[in-house]
C-alpha cells in the first residue's frame, strides 16, 4: 500500500517533470527547428487529449452502466478520422492556408472575418468547455480521495474542495507559463505539445497496465474473461438505437469541433502529412485505450464491495488488490487525462477570448490610443487573465454542479455545446452559399437551445430551473417544458437535446444563409474556403488606400515584435526590387501583413486593425470589380505575352533556318574556293614545268616548240577559266548588260552550230533540225543565247560516245515562251548526277576528257535567269538532253 | 457499318490514384454501415452476447485501422500533385464570385 503522504510527493515530482519537458523543448525549439519534436508521432499523441479524464476514468463507469454503449464516443472519432479525406485533409489545409487560431477564428474568418460570428463561437464554447473543465477538476479531487479514503490518521482526507482549487491553480500556472509565453504566429506551442504527447503516453501506459493486470492478473486470461463479461450483471444492459447513432455522431462532431482538438488538430499542426499518419495511428490509439475498459468494469462489479464509484474501478481495482504501484500508476495517468486536458483547452479558449472579445474591445473602446499601445502586451495579459478565468469557471461550475454527477453525463453535456458549430463549420467548408446570417442565426439557435435542454438543467433541480418549471414549462407552457420540447418526450433528455438542438440550428442556419445577401468579403473567403485544394491567391481585398509604409510597419511591430515586423517588410521590399527596408503597401502585400497577423491575433482582429490603418474596413462592391479589372488586364497581359512568344518562336525559326542557309552557303564557298584553286594549280603547274625545262637552254627546238604550245595552250586553258569566272561572277551579281534586239531563232541555232563545230572536229554529227518551227522572231540578247547553245552542243560533241552519233535540236513554242530541246544520242547523264550537273566545276568524267573548267553549264544557268529563262535537264530522251527555254520577248527591265 | 470503337486511353497510374481517392472516401461510410449494424441486433432467448458484441465492434474497429493505415501511404503520394476533380466545378468556374 502505497501512503497517501507519498502521493502528494510523486505527483507534485510528475508535474516538475512536465515542467521540466516543456521548458526543455521550448529552449531547444528556440535554437532550431527540431524533426522529432515535430514528427506525425508526437502529433498523433497530442490527439490524444481527446482522451481525458473523463475516458480515463469515467468509460468505465459509463461501461458499468450502459455496457457498450461507452464505445460510442471512440467510434465517432474513428469515423472521422478514417474519413479524412472527406474533411480533416479540408479542415487543416484551410486553418493552415488561413494561418487560423482557433475555431472561432476559422468560422468568424469564413464568414467574411466577422467577429460577432467569432464572438459566439466563443462564448458557446467557452460554457460548453467549462463542465469539461469542471469535470477533470471532479475526477482528479476523486482520485485523490480514492487513495486517502485508506488513511487511517495523520493526513485526514484533506477537503475536497481545498484539493480542487490546488489542482485549479497549479494548472492555470502551468498553462499561463507555458501557453502564453509568445504570441507565436500560427498560435504553435511547442513545449505544451511536447508535455502533451508525454502524457498521453503515461495514461496510455498507465491504463493498459491496470489493463493486463485484470485480464490476466485477476481474470485469467483472455477467454476467461471472455466468459466473465457474458456472464456479468453488466451484459443485461440493452441497447437503445437512438443513443447508438446520436452519440456515435455527436462524438463524432465533437472530435472537430471541440476547442482543444481543433487547437491540436488544425492549428498545432505543422505538417498535412502528418494526419495521413493520425488518420490510423489515432483510431489506434483510441482502440487501445478502450480495449481493456469491459475487463476493468467487469472486474471491479464483482471484485469491490457493492455501491463502489465505478467512475474510479481504474484506481480501486489496483488499491483494493494491494497493487500500490500501479494504482499509483493509474493514479498518474489519470492525474495526466485531466491536466493536459486542460491545459490545451485553457490554451484555445484563452486564444479565443482574447482574440474575439478583449482585443475587438480593446480596440474599439481606444481608438485613438490603438496606433500607440504595445498590443502584445495586452493581448498576452488578456490570455493569461483567460486562462485564470476559465479554469476558475471550471471550478465554480464543479461546486454549483454539486461534483457528484457521472462523468459521462458532464462529459456528454459538454459534447453537444460543442457540436452546435458543427453546421457552421461544415457549411462553410463545403457550401459557397452559406453566409454570416445563417451562421449567427444557427449559432444562436444552437446555443439557446442547448442552454435551455441541456446545460442549466444540469445544475440540478431548482439550482437555474425551478422543480415546477421543470416539469411543466415556463408559465405552465407544457410544450416548452425543457426536457420535452415541443411535446417530445419520449426521448432521454441528452437524445433530445442534441436533436432538437442540432435540428434547429441546422433548419436555422440553412434558411437565414438561402434568405439572406452575403457582403462581397463573405463570398471572397467562401470562395477561399470551399476551392482551398484549387491553388491560387486568396483575394486580398485590399484596394489601394491610403496606408503608407511606415504606419504598417508600426502597427505589425506591435503584433509581431519588432524584428520580426522588420524582418517581414525587409523580405517584402527585397521582393518588390527596393533598396528602401520599406515596401510600397500593394494590396498583395497588405493582404498577406494581415495573414501574418492574424497568425497571432486572429483574422476579424488583423482585418480591423488593418482597416484602421489602411482605411475602408469593408471591401466594396467597386473594389471587387477593380480587382476584377485587374484580373482582366493581367489575362489580357499574358495574352499578349504569349502572342509576342509566338511571334519570338517564329523568328527564331526563321533565323534558324537562315543560319542553316548560310553554313551551306559557307560550305560551298570553302569548296568552290579550294576548286577554283585546284583548277588554277593544274595548269600553272604545267606552265612552270616547261619554262623551267625551257630555261635550262640545252633543249632541242622542236622539243622547245612543242613545250612552248603546252605553254601556250595551258595558258589559253588559264585565260578560259579566269574569263568564265569572272563572266559567272557578272552574271551571278546580276550587273550583267544584255544587247536585246529581235532575232529569228534559227539564225541563232546556225550560229551556235558553226561555233561548236570547231569543239573535236574530227567526229561527224548527223544534226536533226526541224525549220519551220524555228523559224520565229524572238527578242533576247542573241550573243548570250548562242553562248548557250554553243555551250550544250559542244557538250554533246565531247560527251556523247555513239558509235553514230547524232544530235536533235527541237523548237518549240508555248504561249509567250520558246523552247529548244538539245538532245544527243550518248549514254546521257545518270539521274543522281542530274541534280548537280549544273553547279560550279561539276564534272562528271574526269578532267582529261572533259578540258574545260565545269563551268560551262554552271553559266548557261546565270545567262538563261539573266534572259528570263530557264535551263533544266530534260530525261527519257534516250541520251543527254538539255531543254533551254526563253520568253518571247525578254524582261525589258534586264 | 460501324468500326468498333478504340478502347478510351486511361493513364492507369493517375486512374488507380484516382479511385484510391475514393476508397478513401467510402472507407468512413462502410465503416459507419458496420458500427451502426449492432442496433439491429435483439437480444436472444438465451440472453446478452455483450461479450461477443463487443468482440465484433473491436473486429471492425481494427480492420477500419488496418484499412486507413494501408491507404495512408498511397494518398500521400497523390498529395503532392492536387487532384483536378476537387471541388464544385461550378464554383470553380467563378460563376458565384463576381460581386
Amino acid at each position: 500500500m502505497i501512503p497517501f503522504n507519498l502521493l502528494v510527493p510523486v505527483c507534485l515530482a510528475y508535474v516538475l517533470f512536465l515542467f521540466w519537458v516543456a521548458f526543455a523543448v521550448e529552449r531547444r525549439a528556440a535554437r532550431g527547428p527540431v524533426p522529432w519534436l515535430r514528427s506525425p508521432l508526437v502529433y498523433t499523441l497530442s490527439l490524444s487529449i481527446y482522451c481525458t479524464a473523463w475516458t480515463f476514468y469515467g468509460a468505465v463507469g459509463y461501461a458499468t452502466r450502459s455496457g457498450l454503449e461507452f464505445m460510442t464516443i471512440y467510434l465517432g472519432p474513428t469515423l472521422v478520422f478514417v474519413g479524412w479525406w472527406w474533411c480533416l485533409r479540408k479542415l487543416v489545409r484551410i486553418g493552415r492556408r488561413q494561418r487560423v487560431t482557433s475555431i472561432a477564428d476559422l468560422i468568424s474568418s469564413r464568414y467574411g472575418k466577422s467577429n460577432m460570428i467569432g464572438v459566439m463561437v466563443t462564448l458557446i464554447a467557452v460554457a460548453a468547455a467549462t463542465p469539461y473543465i469542471a469535470l477533470q477538476l471532479q475526477s482528479v479531487t476523486l482520485s485523490f480521495g480514492a487513495f486517502a479514503a485508506g488513511v487511517p490518521d495523520g493526513w485526514a482526507q484533506p477537503g475536497r474542495d481545498s484539493t480542487a482549487i490546488w489542482v485549479a491553480v497549479g494548472l492555470a500556472l502551468f498553462t499561463v507559463l507555458f501557453g502564453t509565453r509568445t504570441l507565436d504566429a500560427n498560435e504553435q506551442h511547442h513545449g505544451v505539445v511536447m508535455a502533451i504527447a508525454v502524457e498521453a503516453v503515461v495514461k496510455l501506459v498507465a491504463l493498459t497496465a491496470v489493463g493486463v493486470f485484470v485480464v490476466w492478473g485477476l481474470g485469467g486470461g483472455p477467454a476467461r474473461m471472455f466468459a466473465t463479461i457474458e456472464a456479468s450483471p453488466l451484459a443485461e444492459w440493452t441497447l437503445n438505437p437512438g443513443r447508438w447513432v446520436g452519440l456515435t455522431m455527436l462524438a463524432g462532431a465533437a472530435v472537430m469541433c471541440l476547442p482543444r482538438m481543433f487547437q491540436v488538430l488544425v492549428v498545432e499542426n505543422v505538417d498535412e502529412r502528418h494526419l495521413a499518419t493520425a488518420s490510423w495511428a489515432f483510431p489506434l490509439y483510441l482502440f487501445a485505450m478502450s480495449l481493456f475498459v469491459l475487463p476493468i468494469a467487469v472486474t471491479g462489479l464483482a471484485v469491490l464491495p457493492a455501491g463502489s464509484n465505478p467512475d474510479l474501478f481504474v484506481l480501486t481495482l489496483p488499491l483494493a488488490t494491494g497493487q500500490g504501484w500501479l494504482a499509483m500508476l493509474a493514479f498518474l495517468g489519470g492525474f495526466s487525462s485531466a491536466t493536459s486536458m486542460v491545459i490545451v483547452a485553457a490554451i484555445a479558449l484563452a486564444t479565443m477570448v482574447s482574440n474575439h472579445i478583449v482585443m475587438p474591445l480593446w480596440l474599439a473602446l481606444r481608438p485613438a490610443q490603438a496606433g500607440r499601445d504595445d498590443l502584445r502586451g495586452i493581448a498576452l495579459l488578456a490570455r493569461r487573465l483567460a486562462i485564470a478565468a476559465i479554469v476558475a469557471m471550471g471550478y465554480a461550475y464543479y461546486r454549483l454542479s454539486g461534483g457528484s454527477a457521472a462523468l459521462a453525463a458532464i462529459g456528454l453535456i459538454s459534447f453537444v455545446g460543442a457540436a452546435q458549430v458543427l453546421p457552421a463549420m461544415l457549411g462553410g467548408i463545403f457550401w459557397r452559399g452559406a453566409t454570416r446570417i445563417g451562421a449567427a442565426a444557427g449559432l444562436i439557435a444552437g446555443g439557446a437551445v442547448w442552454a435551455y435542454a441541456l446545460f442549466l438543467p444540469s445544475f440540478g433541480p431548482d439550482a437555474v430551473f425551478s422543480q415546477v418549471m421543470l416539469a411543466e414549462g415556463p408559465f405552465g407552457i407544457g410544450w416548452l417544458r425543457p426536457q420535452a420540447l415541443f411535446g417530445v418526450t419520449g426521448m432521454d433528455p441528452l437524445l433530445h437535446a442534441l436533436f432538437w438542438s442540432l435540428a434547429l440550428n441546422t433548419a436555422a442556419f440553412c434558411l437565414g444563409s438561402v434568405l439572406s445577401f452575403p457582403t462581397p468579403l463573405e463570398r471572397v473567403q467562401g470562395a477561399a474556403f470551399v476551392n482551398v485544394f484549387e491553388e491560387g491567391p486568396g483575394a486580398p481585398g485590399w484596394g489601394r488606400g491610403q496606408a503608407s509604409a511606415e504606419d504598417l510597419l508600426v502597427m505589425a511591430q506591435r503584433i509581431l515584435g519588432d524584428e520580426a515586423a522588420e524582418a517581414l517588410f525587409r523580405r517584402e521590399a527585397r521582393a518588390q526590387g527596393k533598396a528602401s527596408p520599406l515596401p510600397d503597401p500593394t494590396p498583395g502585400f497588405i493582404g498577406a501583413l494581415e495573414r501574418e497577423m492574424s497568425g497571432s491575433i486572429g483574422a476579424a482582429t488583423a482585418h480591423a486593425m488593418i482597416a484602421q490603418v489602411a482605411g475602408g474596413a469593408k471591401v466594396s462592391v467597386d473594389e471587387l470589380m477593380a480587382m476584377a479589372d485587374e484580373t482582366a488586364q493581367i489575362m489580357e497581359y499574358s495574352a499578349q505575352l504569349e502572342a509576342k512568344s509566338e511571334e519570338l518562336a517564329r523568328t527564331a525559326r526563321q533565323l534558324r533556318e537562315a543560319n542553316e542557309k548560310l553554313t551551306q552557303l559557307s560550305v560551298q564557298k570553302d569548296s568552290f574556293l579550294s576548286q577554283i584553286s585546284h583548277e588554277l594549280r593544274t595548269p600553272m603547274t604545267s606552265i612552270r614545268a616547261f619554262s623551267e625545262i625551257m630555261m635550262g637552254g640545252d633543249t632541242p627546238p622542236e622539243m622547245a616548240a612543242r613545250h612552248a604550245r603546252i605553254i601556250h595552250d595551258e595558258t589559253i586553258r588559264l585565260t578560259r577559266l579566269l574569263d568564265d569566272l569572272l563572266d559567272l561572277s557578272v552574271l551571278e551579281n546580276g550587273t550583267v548588260r544584255l544587247s536585246v534586239e529581235t532575232v529569228r531563232l534559227d539564225k541563232v541555232i546556225d550560229r551556235a552550230l558553226a561555233a561548236a563545230g570547231s569543239t573535236r572536229p574530227e567526229r561527224r554529227f548527223a544534226v536533226m533540225r526541224d525549220p519551220g518551227p524555228e523559224a520565229i522572231h524572238i527578242r533576247t540578247d542573241p550573243d548570250r543565247l548562242t553562248q548557250v547553245l554553243i555551250n550544250l552542243i559542244s557538250n554533246a560533241r565531247k560527251y556523247c560516245l555513239a558509235a553514230v552519233p547524232e544530235l536533235r535540236i527541237r523548237v518549240r513554242q508555248r504561249g509567250g515562251r520558246v523552247t529548244i530541246d538539245v538532245i544527243d544520242n550518248g549514254e546521257g547523264i545518270p539521274e543522281a548526277a542530274r541534280a548537280m550537273v549544273f553547279e560550279k566545276f561539276a564534272r562528271l568524267t574526269d578532267q582529261t576528257r572533259a578540258g574545260g573548267a565545269g563551268l560551262g553549264l554552271a553559266i548557261c544557268r546565270e545567262v538563261m535567269a539573266n534572259l528570263g529563262g530557264s535551263i533544266d535537264y530534260l530525261p527519257g530522251q534516250g541520251g543527254a538532253a538539255f531543254r533551254v527555254t526563253v520568253p518571247l520577248r525578254a524582261p525589258a527591265a534586264v | 457499318m460501324r468500326r468498333p470503337r478504340p478502347p478510351l486511353f486511361l493513364a492507369p497510374d493517375r486512374y488507380r490514384r484516382r479511385r484510391l481517392m475514393d476508397g478513401a472516401r467510402m472507407l468512413p461510410v462502410a465503416g459507419a454501415f458496420l458500427l451502426l449494424l449492432p442496433i439491429l441486433w435483439r437480444p436472444t432467448a438465451e440472453g446478452h452476447h455483450t461479450a461477443a458484441e463487443g468482440l465484433y465492434l473491436f473486429g471492425v474497429w481494427g480492420v477500419l485501422i488496418l484499412a486507413a493505415r494501408l491507404l495512408s501511404r498511397p494518398l500521400l503520394s497523390t498529395e503532392d500533385d492536387p487532384p483536378p476533380d476537387q471541388g464544385d466545378p461550378a464554383a470553380a468556374a467563378g460563376g458565384d464570385s463576381a460581386g
